[in-house]
């Protein structure tokens, strides 16, 4: 089986947040970048979906010379090869989902995984849009997963509950949290993932829909008001939320 | 400039997002001065649709469809798709739900259509859609303006407050898609309800309790605070990956963003993953015994002192008032 896996690399999530000089992006001035942590869920059932039916991972990055470093932490965890689409150009969802759909109709996987949000701009967009790209189906926000004949069974979280969904192949996955728990690196992936090579490809170019104005930090709260030190702060506490805030 | 909203429901039963949207689309219609439909999709729902005119709503095209009593992406998107066509839509608003976020990409690759996920703002300036969406866990805000023909608005559950404005009722519309097999690629085959307990991200209210309770038992008081005030119960990470709560609980970066009216953080520090899924709450209250943990920082009222005196207080406190 040809299984396609895409990941993002992303300010880790401690990172304070400033903006650049241009106003509309992030200033990346000592910022630490990370695999995003739902591509991890996604590298491993990719990795286990091959140890079940047999085939290749290749893992795909959207972006500058720094993704490499992702990419190769995906190869550590046991890629068999690694994908650079290089642009530094910023593009929105749209944009990087049409390039990496362009991508995989070269590389024609039977199943694509993928993280169901990216933690840096948290669009959740790339499930459907690869799928629809590519006339596929999608699930998203996956916490549970199997193949069945041509189908994927998988369920994935909703408000109060999951839903079990059946999506004919091939399918876009979209992993969240709990799907697996992802396998660490070992020392020999990590010295054989120095060697693998990391192809770099030209993407397909497609405008942007979205147009930002500016980027902003939140306005600092109003410093909040410390009501009290012990248990006689309580009823002062309620009266505030009744009648100054007037939530309860 | 026609726009859509696309109204959710469930069980039969309207979500509180769908008069979010319905109220916030309205508002963005009159001043554009152009019109707003909705569309609800289900078994058998043409007789909740009236009440949508509540919220500003003239018209709900309705889709009856056996076939489609649970939610299929396939099929709805393709749904959605022929009311755009008909109706010759130029904006969609969903709610940034389960449904909604699965949904607005599929239509975005669909339609051509940019997509502005998450909003928390809506505004018009010359005549134009502004949105304002977080990002980076909260920690930063974006303007922007989406550029295609087309535009997609998913808007944050919960922050676009609803007030009753009318009486009136929406006239209803049913409408026969055309489907195929095909459309029925994807399909929700079963849907599994956790418990009857409220979820965090549909709550006016949440109780949160953290690693400072020390042990599951202790999540007692803390379900009995929550029943006290109607609310839903929230977890740290740290509690979840403990095991003493389920993941659904789970408030923050990995775990569920919320946006309630009120929410009361117990013995959580306020790790910045945290806060990540929960600062756009309108009312932030922490209870700590720790001066410097950093939930203070965004708690619009707090107590430093003992989880274990203070809640038990507020429970009393708090009946006091009914
Ligand atoms: C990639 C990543 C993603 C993450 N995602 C999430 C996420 O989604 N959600 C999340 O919550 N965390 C997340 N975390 C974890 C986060 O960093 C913190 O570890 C976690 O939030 C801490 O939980 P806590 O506040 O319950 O525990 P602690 O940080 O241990 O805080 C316990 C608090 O209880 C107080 N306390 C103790 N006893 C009492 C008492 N008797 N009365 C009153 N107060 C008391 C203490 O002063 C302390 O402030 C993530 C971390 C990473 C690296
Ligand atoms: N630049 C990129 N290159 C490759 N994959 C990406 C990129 N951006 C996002 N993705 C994938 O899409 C998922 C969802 O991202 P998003 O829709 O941007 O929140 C991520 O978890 C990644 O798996």
């Amino acid at each position: 089986m040809k299984i396609l896996v895409c990941v993002n690399h992303v300010p880790d999530t401690t990172t304070k947040v400033n903006v650049a000089s241009d106003n509309i992006s992030l200033d990346v001035n000592g910022v630490n970048f990370i695999l995003n942590p739902y591509d991890d869920f996604a590298i491993e059932e990719a990795l286990k979906t091959k140890e079940k039916f047999g085939g290749e991972v290749v893992v795909v990055s959207l972006g500058g010379d720094s993704h490499k470093e992702t990419l190769r932490k995906s190869l550590a965890m046991g890629c068999d090869r690694a994908v650079l689409l290089k642009d530094s150009y910023s593009r929105d969802s749209f944009s990087i989902a049409f390039a990496i759909s362009e991508f995989a109709k070269s590389y024609s996987p039977e199943i694509i995984f993928i993280g169901k949000q990216s933690i840096d701009y948290d669009n959740s967009q790339m499930c459907g849009l690869i799928a629809t790209f590519l006339g596929w189906q999608s699930v998203s926000v996956v916490v549970k997963f199997a193949i069945e004949g041509n189908s994927v069974i998988a369920e994935r979280e909703i408000e109060g509950g999951h839903e079990i969904v059946s999506a004919k192949l091939p399918a876009v996955i979209a992993a969240q949290k709990g799907l697996n728990e992802p396998r660490y690196p070992s020392l020999k992936g990590i010295m054989e993932s120095k060697r693998k090579p990391i192809e770099e490809i030209n993407p397909e170019q497609c405008a942007n829909k979205i147009n930002v104005l500016r980027m902003r930090k939140p306005t600092a709260k109003q410093k909040g008001k410390i009501v009290g030190t012990d248990i006689s702060a309580v009823p002062e506490l309620i009266k505030l939320l009744h009648e100054e805030a007037k939530v309860i | 400039m026609k726009i859509l909203v696309f109204a959710e429901q469930r069980d039969n039963c309207y979500k509180k997002t769908a008069f979010e949207v319905s109220q916030a689309a309205s508002k963005i219609a009159a001043k554009l001065n152009s019109e707003v439909i909705a569309l609800t999709i289900g078994e058998n729902i043409s007789s909740i649709a009236p009440q949508l005119g509540n919220y500003g709503i003239k018209k709900v095209i309705v889709v009856n469809e056996p076939r489609l009593k649970n939610y299929s992406t396939s099929a709805f998107t393709s749904i959605v798709n022929q009311i755009v066509e008909k109706e010759n839509v130029s904006v969609i608003f969903l709610p940034a739900s389960s449904m909604g976020k699965d949904l607005a990409p599929c239509l975005s690759a669909k339609l051509n259509a940019g997509v502005a996920s998450d909003c928390t703002q809506l505004k018009v300036e010359d005549g134009k859609i502004i949105a304002t969406r977080p990002v980076f866990s909260g920690k930063g805000f974006l303007d922007l303006e989406i550029t295609s023909e087309k535009k997609i608005f998913t808007l944050r559950p919960n922050v676009f407050t609803i007030s009753q404005t009318t009486t009136e009722l929406a006239t209803v519309e049913e409408f026969k898609p055309q489907l195929e097999e095909k459309n029925f690629s994807t399909i929700v085959t079963e849907v599994k309800q956790s418990s009857s307990k409220k979820d965090v991200t549909e709550a006016d209210i949440i109780v949160t309790g953290g690693r400072g309770l020390k042990s599951p038992e202790n999540f007692a008081m803390i379900e009995k605070l929550a029943d006290t005030l109607g609310a839903a119960v929230g977890a740290s990470r740290a509690v979840v990956d403990a095991g003493w709560r389920p993941h659904d609980e789970q408030v923050g970066q990995t775990g569920k963003t919320v946006s309630p009216s009120l929410y009361i953080a117990v013995a959580v520090s306020g790790a910045v993953q945290h806060m990540a899924g929960m600062s756009t709450s309108k009312y932030i209250v922490a209870i700590n015994k720790d001066k410097d943990a950093p939930i203070f920082s965004i708690a619009d009222y707090g107590i430093i002192g003992d989880a274990f005196e203070i809640v038990p207080a507020m429970i009393e406190e708090i009946n006091k008032l009914k």
